[in-house]
């Protein structure tokens, strides 16, 4: 799925408009695969790991699991929103919070892209 | 174009412009708005003939909110909401208003504060309605970040209850909610917040609610992950008669989010109450 989503994020004016400003690389693991996403102006390049010695503004962790019950094209209760997530304890956000929260709409459109699939 | 019924006025007390909007005759119902919105959330509830025939409904902005003023000298202090303060404001409106013994339903904060009204003010109240209600929510963020000048609030507050709301409710409603809550002042998110957060806790207290003085609906949308119907059934397992309904594929701010389908819950609710 996440090796989709730059196509499907880059293709969508109506995601990229809300992460117009932001130019920063952050990470996104499944598990033990980790993954960096770097936006430019809204428009996204995903990499996939492993790193080394790579920076990144923020990560956004959670299992595989957790993101595949997440990615259901119509997800059940507690599965449907990075916060429904963070408070079953089933994604951890790390790094620079302010960057994570200025652009968190953002954020939830990019990573939810994966359910129009 | 259609010409709404809705009528909206302004009040002044407790030292503020008080913004309220209503529509029909009949028993009053106060509707209390969300956390960092407004009455806008109501604009079904006011806009529905089947209800407004038996019901004079009322939805006021609380101060600092919408289109309510803050208080003079706003700009000297923090806003916090608390259980005192926010129990006040809601009788206030009773009285400066007239209503004599009317129905309260409050969602989410609004939900919290409908279990207080029970506790304290049961026999000058018909009926209470909580939507979203639960007895405590433990902080799983940190709300500060709403409220932070490197962080635009609109949009950091819009980003919060987006993700609140059900998947299946009609987008175009779930993105009005989101408009209500871009639109808040810089801090009053988050100073609601230590109500629900903090200082709102009445886990200790709500086995004392007699719902036989003043009965009690509890309305959940299954979606809500912030007082989910797991929440509210702890609440029912104390509260001996409180009626409880989870809303099946519903979110947080269900009369918002899904106008439509939140009526037919509503709708009943109401009907018993106005038969009562």
């Amino acid at each position: 799925m996440i090796e989709r989503l730059a196509e499907l994020v880059n293709r969508d004016p109506a995601i990229v408009r809300w992460g117009r400003r932001m130019n920063d690389t952050f990470m996104v693991a499944l598990g033990d695969d980790q993954y960096l996403l770097t936006v430019r102006e809204g428009k996204l390049e995903v990499e996939k790991g492993p790193f080394t010695q790579r920076s990144w503004r923020f990560a956004i962790r959670a299992k595989r699991e957790a993101w595949e019950k997440f990615w259901q094209k119509t997800p059940a209760p507690g599965w449907h929103d990075l916060f429904a997530l963070l408070r079953r304890g089933d994604v951890a956000f790390e790094g620079d919070q302010r960057v994570l929260m200025a652009y968190m709409m953002y954020l939830k459109l990019v990573l939810a892209a994966p359910r129009k699939a | 174009m259609k010409l709404e019924p809705i009528v909206g006025r302004y009040v002044q007390m407790g030292g503020c412009r008080l913004y309220f909007e209503e529509a029909g005759q009949g028993i009053p119902l106060i509707c209390l708005h969300t956390a960092g919105s407004d009455g806008r959330q109501y604009r079904a509830v006011l806009n529905d003939s089947a209800i407004t025939r038996n019901f004079r409904v009322i939805a006021f902005d609380m101060p600092w909110h919408g289109k309510s003023s803050p208080p003079a000298g706003w700009q000297n202090e923090d806003y916090r909401l608390t259980t005192e303060s926010y129990t006040k404001l809601v009788m206030d409106v009773i009285q400066t208003l007239g209503l004599e013994r009317p129905v309260v339903m409050g969602c989410s904060i609004g939900g919290r504060v409908v279990l207080e009204l029970a506790l304290r003010h049961p026999r000058e109240l018909r009926a209470l309605i909580g939507l979203q209600s639960g007895a405590f929510v433990e902080r799983y963020y940190d709300p500060s970040w709403l409220d932070h000048p490197e962080v635009h609030g609109g949009r950091a507050c819009g980003a919060v209850a987006y993700g609140l709301m059900s998947p299946l409710s009609p987008r175009e409603h779930v993105w009005e909610t989101v408009w209500h809550y871009m639109q808040g002042g810089p801090g009053i998110f988050t100073g609601d917040l230590y109500f629900y957060q903090i200082d709102g806790d009445i886990r200790a207290r709500i086995g004392e609610i007699d719902t036989s003085v003043c009965p009690l609906y509890l309305l959940t949308g299954e979606y809500d992950y912030s007082a989910s119907p797991r929440d509210t059934e702890a609440v029912v397992a104390r509260v001996k008669g409180a009626k409880f309904t989870v809303m099946k594929g519903l979110g947080h701010f269900p009369m918002s989010e899904n106008p439509e389908a939140f009526l037919g819950y509503l709708r009943p609710v109401l009907e018993e109450i106005s038969r009562g």
